[in-house]
């Protein structure tokens, strides 16, 4: 009887649940699952001590525990206060709670830019999701957003300053995950950011890893930048031998082509194995990897977006019909298209795209096909007034 | 099969007389209902020479667009794209250059951006989903042609014209329904 365990009985939302001793509020939610879960911007399973700093997973403590029943004088982050035996939790039943993350979303948005339509992030994005669920549609703030000067920190990771909402998993990696630290948290308060120590650029093995736990579009992929939208792409689950890490990872595909690779993330959106840097950002060929088959994304997910799963196509019949003959193409899109060139890689680059790049011009239709009539309003008025 | 409803009507279907069988009456009356529209209205116009206006809401030939000192404004976010019901809209996305800050808004831009006017409908969420007032419908129409492959419009045929080169190009193609600028 010794060795068994006390559980500690908790309610969240009322709903009971056993877990056990030492187990956060936040991780208990997470067992339970679905709506109850509070959002966490900078708790991370993986990493030792993180949790405390973002102030999104705030619950309500109606009673602290069965010998204590007093509830919590003031909201509690949940990531970092243990359950008690007894304990009743409000998350999303509490308006105090909802109130109080409205105030957080606005505090984290305060200064951040509103660049997701350049960003890489959008559409995998924390903070996005948190804000189209938590926050308000409108800004108050009415000064001036805190700017950084661009810092370069290696081939393959481009930092943006602005987008940080200081919420350390980076940092954590680095200590963690590397066995030299050189990339930290710098000054205080509304002026501190996250840098690399005199600009020394960022190559332990697995430095990667700090794309995969930001939140926000801090730190991206350079090797991905402006590629594609995420949305866009093919996320295959797929595996390689790798002396270094387990080599499990998701890649995103457009067509053939690897334009990123990622670890696979588990439903918190969290890593579920690291990987290292040679299989993130220098096996970008389909032949390096064993594709294991399509990513099962969330259907509530843009990235689900446009996969049609499970769709059934009807035979063709049209050969059938036309005596086995194939029917004649009217028009190759390909040899029209100016977009998804085959002869231009975009993937094989090692940093985003520049206007030489795109080695054709675009040439009008009205010079490309002459006879094509003249489009725009102003030419159709100017030819009908001359008459 | 008992009738569903009471509109049924049965039909009498009696032998014509014969002064229905020489059909004169029905000839006049006939007759009469085309002499009617001598005198009205003309429903039709003599296109090109006359054109009727587009209403306010038309939704016309797409436009991508520029700001007032003539960069384009689209950004290549991919949520025209994203929320194209028919998939006409593709495109690729580059990283603005030194020195090419007077031809692109923002950092990022539309290297290539095309739509495949045989695929759209014309519904207008491009526009609506456009973050940054970068692409909206004219009030115009599509031309018509005698290939397929014109009706790939690429980033050329899509541009409104310069501002400063050409500002009455660049008013006419805005159109009446544009946004107002940004303060």
């Amino acid at each position: 009887m010794a060795d068994e365990k006390k559980m500690m009985k908790v309610t969240i939302d009322n709903i009971t649940i056993e877990v056990e001793p030492g187990t956060s509020i936040l991780n208990a939610a997470r067992q339970i699952g679905g709506e109850v879960t509070p959002p966490a911007m900078c708790y991370y399973s993986k990493l030792k001590g993180s949790g405390g700093k973002c102030r999104t997973c705030l619950v309500e403590v109606a009673a602290g525990s069965t010998a204590d029943p007093r509830p919590m004088p003031k909201l509690v982050a949940s990531c970092r206060t243990n359950v008690m035996d007894g304990m009743v939790v409000k998350n999303i039943t509490s308006e105090k709670v909802i109130d109080a993350r409205k105030g957080v979303v606005e505090f984290l948005l305060i200064n951040h830019p509103l660049d997701c339509p350049i960003c890489d992030q959008a559409g995998e994005c924390s903070l996005q999701d948190l804000g189209y669920s938590h926050g308000s549609d409108d800004t108050r703030y009415e000064f001036p957003r805190r700017t950084f000067e661009k810092e370069n920190i290696g081939p393959y990771i481009q930092l943006h300053m602005t987008r940080c909402i200081l919420c350390y998993r980076c940092t954590y990696v680095a200590d963690q995950l590397t066995n030299e630290r050189v990339h930290g948290v710098l000054d205080r308060g509304d002026h501190s950011e996250i840098s690399t120590y005199i600009s020394k650029a960022i190559d332990n093995d697995f430095s990667g890893n700090m794309i995969d736990v930001c939140p926000v579009g801090a730190l991206t992929d350079k090797t991905f930048r402006f590629k594609n939208r995420v949305w866009f792409l093919k996320p295959l689950d797929a595996h390689r031998d790798c002396p270094t890490c387990c080599g499990k990872v998701t890649l995103w595909n457009r067509g053939d082509e690897v334009y990123r690779v990622t670890a696979r993330k588990d439903q918190w959106g969290e890593v579920e194995e690291w990987i290292c840097n040679t299989c993130r950002f220098e096996k970008k060929n389909t032949s390096d990897w064993i594709i294991e088959g399509p990513t099962k994304v969330n259907r509530h997910s843009v990235i689900s977006q446009g996969h049609y799963v499970g769709l059934k196509m009807p035979p063709e019949t049209l050969k059938r019909v036309m005596d086995g003959r194939d029917p004649r193409i009217l028009m190759e899109i390909h040899d029209v298209s100016g977009v998804n060139k085959p002869e231009i890689h975009l993937s094989e680059l090692p940093g985003p795209a520049h206007s030489h790049d795109f080695l054709e011009k675009d040439v009008t239709r009205a010079e490309e096909y002459p006879g094509h009539v003249p489009q725009t309003l102003a030419d159709v008025d100017a030819k009908t007034d001359s008459r | 099969m008992e009738a569903l409803t009471n509109r049924v009507k049965v039909m009498e279907r009696k032998p014509m007389t014969f002064v229905e069988k020489i059909y004169l009456w029905n000839i006049m009356k006939g007759m009469m209902i085309t002499l009617k529209h001598f005198f009205k209205k003309k429903a039709t116009i003599k296109y090109p020479e006359q054109k009727r206006p587009f209403s306010p809401v038309w939704r016309g030939l797409q436009i991508l667009n520029r700001d007032e000192e003539g960069r384009e404004r689209c950004t290549a976010c991919g949520l025209c794209a994203v929320a194209c019901p028919a998939e006409a809209i593709t495109m690729e996305a580059a990283e603005r250059e030194p020195g090419e800050e007077n031809l692109y808004r923002e950092e990022k831009y539309a290297a290539k951006y095309e739509i495949n006017m045989l695929r759209c409908i014309f519904c207008g969420l491009c526009e609506e989903a456009c973050p940054k007032d970068a692409i909206y419908l004219s009030e115009t129409f599509t031309p018509s042609n005698y290939t397929r492959e014109s009706f790939i419009y690429n980033k050329s045929d899509l541009l409104i014209p310069d501002p400063k080169t050409d500002p009455q190009g660049f008013a006419k193609a805005r159109g009446n329904r544009a946004k107002k600028e940004e303060v």
